[in-house]
């Protein structure tokens, strides 16, 4: 027991000297990501991480002439870790919100794309208002919530299931807070995808890129999204790699990495790999 | 063999696919966890009886706080609180005495099994309390009376004795840091939950992965309360039974 | 510390904590029933009757809550057979589900409180009680019940105090109880201390009135011990 204890005090001190900055002319990077954001972040079989993020920060960080680790973290304590120290960036398919950037900085957006309401092939929300139109939140608020509003009185009594602490809840909680619906909030959106193919759920919202990922999984078969695709506004300005205020330097190490990426087409190529369309965002 | 049987193998196996490794290294990470957190908490546990046992005001305060106020909040709490809070802590530390900008990093590993040892030490300290207090007057006495000094008398009469009587009670305490090593999968540590419900998420079969995770925790409580019964009668021995 | 931010997370904590009450309740309600059954069982001396309860006892103290709360809303939710079952719609519902885990639980360490208390019972007692010709039911209202009651109930109101700090795990499948309330602030502001404070001063306040009151019943039911010193009114916990 007392060789166990001074185990993983020793641990804990190799951990804080690695920390050290100056350990190795190569700069260090830890990258935390959420290991469970298919096709964006996952778990492969064999308990790897893969995905999109993946492929882009080992690609960033040759650029960057940096020498990454890539952690996964559980989505709701990863901004708390990363201003903790625990590690340095964040790419976990997060979108630049206002609210992230009181407490964080990111650097320029790597990716961008709409999110939506999904539904079962059964459902009969199947068609909403507004499906297959794509709307700024940004530039048409005004003709889309009049969409929305249509929307509300066809969620009523139903339960829609959203990622906890993300741009889509809080989307939901904004425009469909009072509509009468019971958010349910998950830990990762592979919860919800489970429970709408078990029937808990009525419909989930997430970004459309990790809808149609689940819809080509078996069981997921026919999932597809419903009503308006909507990007803007609260629902962020692009998925940007999160960082530390106080870190100048790497958010600048970083801008100039995704530029030459998307300059030379490896995010558009990245981006056709993992999501079968280009998501890079145009500027 | 049965076909369910055959695909569990290839599942939970030890092939290219399978699982098994992953599944086996997690449950020898929930017991290093979980072993450092019980060591830990018998430290805080020791401090926090010796606190309360001192006759000393303030220690016997602070030591009833911590043991008051850590039993009555959900140890999912606790952890939450060592692993967003500790590093935050540290930094500030770090800065007051050092005078250093930049970050202390808590590993997963550490703040799971701090959190672990701050909650078992509350329960460990109730345990070691009342094994000092079964400890018989008259042995203390009589080692007085024959001269020995306090601290002699502490580690020859007090310690071993506390040591065999606090011994059931330190089994019920290993299975609840066991078992609260299971809900720091929240920190990101991949022990037994966490590899479980990764195992679940990536090949939609959260039954297998759950119901192996359990087992492996069966396993795993079986073997230590032997261990824990075991050093009970060779502690016991030379003992009269009522 | 910054106190209008405290009040703003007290005021978007305080809505968990009747999720967390009722949680609490009716698994400790629901699961004390089945307890005092499965300690029946344990006690009938019917082999039949004994392992399936021994069986029950085992599996759930030796897992963690989590994995039992997880196996039965993931693990069950994914065969067709439960899905068209006629428990669907309770499995269904994350509440039902995580009541499930809790009263399973709760069950399996009550069973272990309850057949101590019973199996403190003074032979003496029970063997005067026959020779005063009472048996069968009366003997077990007047002087077991009594007495296994009083033995059982520290144990008992332990046991409620660690279903409090259990319900923490339901925020896990989807329930907004306390802690989930918390460590949702913690993951949208960012900010650990206030959110943390508010939620154990909550959960602090529940279990302390949970002592007392446990604490208050045992005085009721032990009026032959009145002239000693009350009852401590500290939170005994440890198993």
């Amino acid at each position: 027991m007392i060789a166990r204890l001074g185990g993983a005090l020793l641990a804990a001190v190799l951990a804080l000297g690695a920390a050290d900055p100056a350990a190795a002319q190569q700069r260090q990077v830890r990258i935390a990501t959420e290991g469970a954001y298919a096709p964006w972040n996952f778990t492969g079989p064999g308990g790897q991480l893969e995905g999109f993020e993946i492929d882009l920060a080992n690609d960033l960080c040759r650029r960057m002439n940096a020498r990454c680790t890539i952690v996964a973290q559980d989505w709701d304590g990863i901004i708390p870790g990363l201003t903790a120290g625990r590690y340095d960036a964040i790419m976990a398919g997060m979108n630049i919100t206002d609210r992230r950037l009181e407490v964080i900085n990111f650097s320029r957006p790597y990716a961008a794309g709409p999110h939506a309401f999904a539904v079962m092939p059964n459902s009969p929300l199947r068609a909403m208002p507004g499906t297959g139109r794509t709307f700024s939140l940004a530039t048409q608020e005004a003709e889309l919530v009049a969409i929305l509003n249509q929307i509300k009185p066809l969620l009523r009594g139903r339960t829609i299931g959203v990622q906890t602490a993300t741009t889509n809840s809080a989307f939901l909680t904004q425009y469909f807070g009072d509509a009468g619906a019971t958010i349910r909030e998950y830990r990762t959106t592979e919860e919800h995808d489970l429970d709408i193919a078990a029937g808990r759920l009525d419909a989930i919202f997430a970004a459309v890129t990790a809808i149609t990922a689940t819809a080509e999984k078996p069981e997921f078969r026919g999932l597809a999204p419903a009503g308006p695709l909507m990007s803007g506004g609260i629902l962020g300005r692009g998925v940007a790699v999160g960082l530390r205020k106080a870190d100048a330097d790497l958010k600048a190490a970083f801008d100039a990495a995704i530029e030459a990426a998307l300059k030379d087409g490896t995010i558009s190529r990245l981006s056709e790999k993992w999501f079968k369309t280009d998501i890079a965002p145009r500027s | 063999m049965p076909a369910w049987l055959v695909a569990y193998w290839e599942l939970m196996g030890f092939g290219p696919r399978g699982w098994g490794a992953l599944m086996l290294q997690a449950a020898a990470m929930t017991v290093a966890v979980s072993s450092s957190g019980f060591a830990l908490g018998a430290l805080f546990g020791a401090l926090a009886a010796w606190g309360r046992l001192s006759g000393h005001r303030i220690a016997a305060a602070i030591a009833t706080t911590y043991t008051t106020v850590i039993r009555g909040i959900p140890e999912l709490l606790v952890i939450y609180l060592v692993f967003f809070g500790g590093a935050a802590a540290l930094g500030w530390f770090h800065r007051l005495f050092w005078g250093g900008e930049g970050f202390v990093s808590l590993p997963a590993f550490v703040a799971g099994f701090v959190a672990v040892g701050i909650s078992n030490g509350a329960y460990q300290a109730e345990v070691f309390r009342g094994a000092h207090a079964a400890v018989a007057r008259g042995e203390i006495e009589a080692a007085r009376a024959v001269g020995m000094p306090r601290w002699l008398i502490a580690r020859r009469i007090v310690a071993p004795q506390v040591l065999r009587f606090a011994l059931p009670g330190l089994g019920n305490c290993w299975q609840l840091c066991l078992k609260e090593s299971a809900l720091i999968s929240v920190t990101g540590l991949v022990e037994l939950l966490r590899q479980s419900f990764i195992g679940g998420r990536s090949t939609r079969d959260f039954f297998s992965f759950l119901l192996t995770g359990a087992a492996l925790y069966l396993v795993i409580t079986t073997l230590s309360s032997g261990l824990f019964a075991l050093a009970e009668r060779r502690a016991m021995r030379g003992l009269r039974r009522a | 510390m910054d106190l209008a931010f405290l009040a703003d997370c007290f005021l978007r904590i305080v809505p968990g904590i009747p999720m967390t009450l009722a949680l609490t309740a009716l698994s400790v309600s629901v699961g004390l029933v089945f307890a005092c059954l499965l300690a029946a069982m344990r006690l009938s001396g019917n082999t039949l009757l004994d392992w399936p309860a021994r069986l029950h006892v085992f599996v759930f103290r030796g897992t963690p809550l989590a994995i039992q709360m997880f196996l039965i809303y993931f693990g069950l939710a994914q065969f067709e057979v439960v899905r068209t079952s006629v428990l669907w719609p309770y499995l269904r519902e994350p509440f039902w589900c995580a009541f499930g885990a809790l009263m399973l639980n709760t069950a399996a360490y009550g069973s272990e409180i309850v057949r101590g208390g019973l199996l403190a019972v003074p032979c003496g007692e029970v063997e005067a009680a026959r020779a005063c010709g009472m048996s069968g039911f009366l003997l077990f209202r007047r002087i077991v019940a009594p007495i296994a009651l009083r033995r059982a109930l520290p144990g008992y109101g332990n046991e409620i105090i660690l279903m409090v700090k259990a319900t923490s795990l339901a925020s896990m499948v989807t329930l907004v109880e306390v802690t989930g309330l918390a460590a949702r602030i913690i993951s949208t502001t960012y900010r650990v201390f206030e959110a943390f404070a508010v939620a154990a001063a909550i959960y602090l306040a529940i279990n302390f009135a949970i002592a007392r009151a446990v604490a208050a019943l045992e005085w009721w039911l032990s009026p032959h011990l009145r002239g000693a010193p009350p009852p401590a009114p500290d939170l005994r916990l440890a198993h």
